[in-house]
C-alpha cells in the first residue's frame, strides 16, 4: 500500500464559510466524504486511493477544521455546498466515496445532480431508515463509546486513534454538535430518499462491514435495491469504518469497480 | 420576603437495588418499575402537602418539571398549578418552570399560564427553563438550538401576552400564521417571570438583561454569592441596581421535632442527588451543543470518565457544612437560615422541605413546624435585614417597564 503522499491543505470559501481541504494524487477525481465523527489527517486508505486518482478530502463544514456555518440545518445544505465546492474548483465528473454519514452526503449530492457523478461508493452510508433495525444513536453514548462502536477490532480502533487525547474527545463533541445542528431528526435519514435514489444515473458499489454495529446492513440492502446499476459487498472482520479497519479490501473493491466499463 | 414551599415529587417507590445496579435512572431506567397504584397515592400525597402548606402559611407554592425521571413525577408543572389554582385563596403558584425549548407551540403554552392566572385570580409566576439535557432527549428535541428556541419561545409567549392580536410570528424555530388567543393573563403588563438556574453563566445574564429575578437551584452560599455578582454587573450596564427584590435562593431544609429524625430525613436529600440510584449519564445531562463552549474541554474528560462532575458530588456532610442542606428542630434551624440570609440576601426564598421516602407524615410535619415556627422567624429576619421581595417592592415586570434606568456612559471605542 502507499504511503506518505504529498497532501496539500487548503482552505477554500463556500457558501460564505471556510472549508479545510486535503487533496493529493492525479487521474480522475474523486471526492471523499468522511464519518460524523470527522476523519484523522491521513489514512492508509486516502494515501492508497492518491496513488491512482485526484483525490479530495475536504472536512464537513462544522466538522474538524471546518468552520462551522450558524445558518446550516439539513444534510441536503451540506450537499449543495460540495457541488459549489466542485464547481468553484473546475472539477468534473467526480466520483464520491462516502463513509457512513457521509454516504448520506453523497446520495444527496447523486440525486439533486444525477448526471455529474461518474462513480459512486457508498460505505456503510446513512441516510435511508433501516428497514430492520436503527440507526445507533450517538445521542445516548459517550464519545469513546460512540466512536469505538465503529470497530469490530479495538486493536484497529487503537491503531488509529491510540490513547484519545482529550483534543480528540473536544473534536469529536464539536462534530457531535454539528451532527445534532444537522441531522436530530429523523435522525440520520431522509424520508423522501427512499422516492428518488431511482434517478441515479451513477453506478454505485455499496459496501458494508460484516459487524457494523452503527447502521444495519439492511439499510446498504436497500440501498442496493434502489439504486438503478448498483452492487453490494460485504468486507469481512469489519465495523462500519471499514475505510479504517480494513483499508486494503476497501481499496481492492474501488479499485475494480472503477476498472469495470 | 416570599418563602415558597417546594418538593421534587420523587417517584421513590420502585426497587431501589435495581435502580442502583442500573446506574443512571434518569432517561433509561425502564419505566416498568414505575407503580401507578403508588403513583396515584403519591400525586395526592404531594397535592395535599402543597394544600397544607398555604394553611401553614407559605407565600407561594414552587413546582417544577422533569421527564422519565424517578427522582420527579411531576411531568407538566401546569397540571398541579391548574389544581392548585382551583383549590388554594392565597399563595402564589410560582412555576419553576415550564422548560420553553420543548414547547413545540409556545403560544399554547402562553394559552395555558393565561388560564392558570386567571382561574388563579392573578396568582401565577411563570418562571421558565432551559430544561436539563435529559429532559430534551425525553422529548426529542434538538439540544443544539435549546438556547435559540428557550429565547425565541420567550419572545412569542410574552408577545401572545402582551400584543393585541391577531398577529402572524415569523421566526427561526417558530412560525405561527395566527397568533390570537382567546384567553390572556388577569395581571398586567403580565405574570411576573422568575429565571431558576443552577450554572449556566448565560442564563445568568439573559435573566439580568431583561430585569427578571434569578434563583439560585440549591448552590452553594459561595457559588450563589457569585451568581449575585455576575447579575449585579450586568444589571449596571442595563441601567439597573439590582437588589435583593432580584434575588431567589433554593435550599434543602428539613425540620422536624428532634435532631435525630431531621437529620435522618435530610439524609434523603441525597437520594435524588444519585448516591442511593444514580442520576443521568453526562451526555444525558448534558447533550452536546447543550452546555456552553467554555465548558466543553473540561465536560468531554468527565463525559469518558477521566475527571469528575465540574459539579462535584459532594457528600452529605460537606453539603451541611457550607450550607446547602440544612437540617435540625425549628430551633437549631432559624440561625443557620439567618447566617444564609445575611450572608446571600434573597428576598425569595425556597424551602425545598422533604425528598427520597420520606413519609407523608413526616413532611407534613415538617411543613407545619416551618409554617409556625420557621417561616415567621424567616419574616422577621427578612424585614430586619431588608429582604423586600419583588411584590413589596413593586419591581418592574421587565426591564422594559422600568421607570429607574441610568442612562450608561457609552464605552469607549
Amino acid at each position: 500500500m502507499a504511503t506518505g503522499r504529498d497532501w496539500s491543505e487548503s482552505v477554500v470559501e463556500v457558501a460564505g464559510g471556510k472549508l479545510h481541504l486535503a487533496r493529493a494524487g492525479s487521474g480522475r477525481p474523486i471526492l471523499v466524504l468522511h464519518h460524523d465523527i470527522g476523519s484523522p489527517d491521513r489514512l492508509p486508505f486516502y494515501d492508497e486511493l492518491a496513488s491512482r486518482f485526484d483525490v479530495l478530502v475536504p472536512h464537513h463544514p462544522g466538522y474538524g477544521k471546518s468552520e462551522r456555518p450558524q445558518w446550516l440545518r439539513n444534510v441536503r445544505d451540506v450537499a449543495i455546498i460540495y457541488q459549489s465546492l466542485l464547481s468553484d474548483l473546475g472539477v468534473e465528473r467526480a466520483s464520491l466515496i462516502g463513509l457512513g454519514f457521509g454516504g448520506w452526503i453523497a446520495v444527496e449530492m447523486a440525486t439533486m445532480a444525477p448526471r455529474e457523478f461518474h462513480r459512486l461508493v457508498l460505505v456503510g452510508a446513512m441516510g435511508l431508515k433501516p428497514p430492520d433495525g436503527d440507526i445507533f444513536d450517538q445521542a445516548i453514548v459517550s464519545y469513546l463509546d460512540y466512536a469505538r462502536a465503529g470497530f469490530h477490532d479495538q486493536e484497529a480502533f487503537a491503531r488509529i486513534y491510540g490513547d484519545v487525547s482529550t483534543d480528540q474527545l473536544v473534536e469529536w463533541d464539536l462534530c457531535r454538535e454539528m451532527s445534532f445542528r444537522i441531522a436530530w431528526k429523523p435522525y440520520m435519514y431522509n424520508q423522501s430518499l427512499p422516492q428518488l435514489l431511482g434517478g441515479v444515473r451513477a453506478p454505485a458499489l455499496v459496501v458494508w462491514g460484516d459487524s457494523d454495529k452503527i447502521v444495519p446492513r439492511s439499510a446498504g440492502e436497500r440501498y442496493a435495491a434502489l439504486l438503478p446499476k448498483a452492487r453490494f459487498e460485504v468486507v469481512r472482520s469489519s465495523g462500519h469504518c471499514v475505510e479504517m479497519e480494513q483499508p486494503d479490501q476497501l481499496a481492492r473493491l474501488v479499485r475494480s469497480f472503477f476498472e469495470e466499463n | 420576603m416570599h418563602v415558597m414551599y417546594f418538593t421534587e415529587q420523587p417517584m421513590s417507590t420502585y426497587p431501589a437495588d435495581i435502580g442502583l445496579e442500573f446506574g443512571a435512572t434518569a432517561l433509561m431506567f425502564s419505566n416498568k418499575y414505575f407503580d401507578p397504584v403508588a403513583g396515584s397515592r403519591l400525586y395526592n400525597e404531594y397535592l395535599e402537602q402543597y394544600i397544607y402548606a398555604e394553611e401553614m402559611g407559605v407565600e407561594g407554592f414552587m413546582l417544577n418539571e422533569h421527564h422519565n425521571a424517578p427522582f420527579c413525577m411531576q411531568a407538566k408543572c401546569n397540571i398541579f398549578a391548574s389544581i392548585l389554582a382551583a383549590v388554594t385563596k392565597k399563595a402564589k403558584i410560582v412555576l419553576l418552570g415550564n422548560p420553553l425549548p420543548l414547547a413545540e407551540n409556545p403560544v399554547r403554552l402562553a394559552e395555558e399560564l393565561a388560564m392558570i392566572d386567571m382561574i388563579s385570580k392573578g396568582r401565577l409566576v411563570s418562571g421558565f427553563v432551559r430544561g436539563g439535557g435529559q429532559e430534551q432527549l425525553a422529548n426529542g428535541v434538538n439540544p443544539a438550538y435549546n438556547r435559540e428556541r428557550f429565547e425565541e419561545a420567550h419572545d412569542l409567549v410574552v408577545a401572545a401576552w402582551t400584543r393585541q392580536g391577531p398577529f402572524r410570528w415569523e421566526g427561526t424555530h417558530y412560525q405561527n400564521r395566527v397568533v390570537n388567543p382567546w384567553a390572556v393573563p388577569l395581571q398586567k403588563p403580565y405574570p411576573r417571570v422568575w429565571i431558576p438556574g443552577v450554572l449556566s453563566k448565560e442564563t445568568i445574564i439573559w435573566a439580568a438583561k431583561q430585569r427578571y429575578p434569578y434563583i439560585a437551584l440549591n448552590t452553594s452560599i459561595e457559588a450563589t454569592k457569585n451568581i449575585w455578582k455576575l447579575y449585579d454587573a450586568v444589571a449596571l450596564e442595563a441601567g439597573y441596581e439590582a437588589g435583593p427584590e432580584n434575588r431567589g435562593y433554593l435550599q434543602q431544609v428539613h425540620v422536624s421535632d428532634s435532631e435525630e429524625k431531621a437529620e435522618k430525613n435530610a439524609r434523603q436529600f441525597l437520594w435524588m442527588q444519585g448516591e442511593f440510584t444514580g442520576l443521568a449519564h453526562p451526555v444525558w445531562s448534558a447533550p452536546s451543543g447543550y452546555f456552553s463552549p467554555e465548558h466543553r474541554r473540561q465536560f468531554v474528560e468527565f463525559a469518558v470518565g477521566r475527571a469528575e462532575s465540574p459539579r462535584g458530588r459532594p457528600t452529605f456532610e460537606t453539603q451541611v457544612a457550607d450550607g446547602r442542606v440544612l437540617y435540625g428542630t425549628p430551633k437549631t434551624v432559624i440561625p443557620k437560615l439567618r447566617r444564609v440570609l445575611e450572608e446571600t440576601r434573597p428576598s425569595i426564598y425556597g424551602l425545598w422541605g422533604n425528598d427520597g421516602s420520606v413519609s407523608n407524615e413526616d413532611a407534613r410535619t415538617c411543613i407545619r413546624l416551618l409554617g409556625q415556627e420557621v417561616m415567621p422567624a424567616m419574616r422577621e429576619i427578612g424585614k430586619e435585614l431588608g429582604l423586600t421581595d419583588p411584590f413589596e417592592a413593586n419591581a418592574p415586570v421587565h426591564l422594559r417597564y422600568s421607570t429607574d434606568l441610568k442612562q450608561m456612559p457609552q464605552a469607549a471605542e
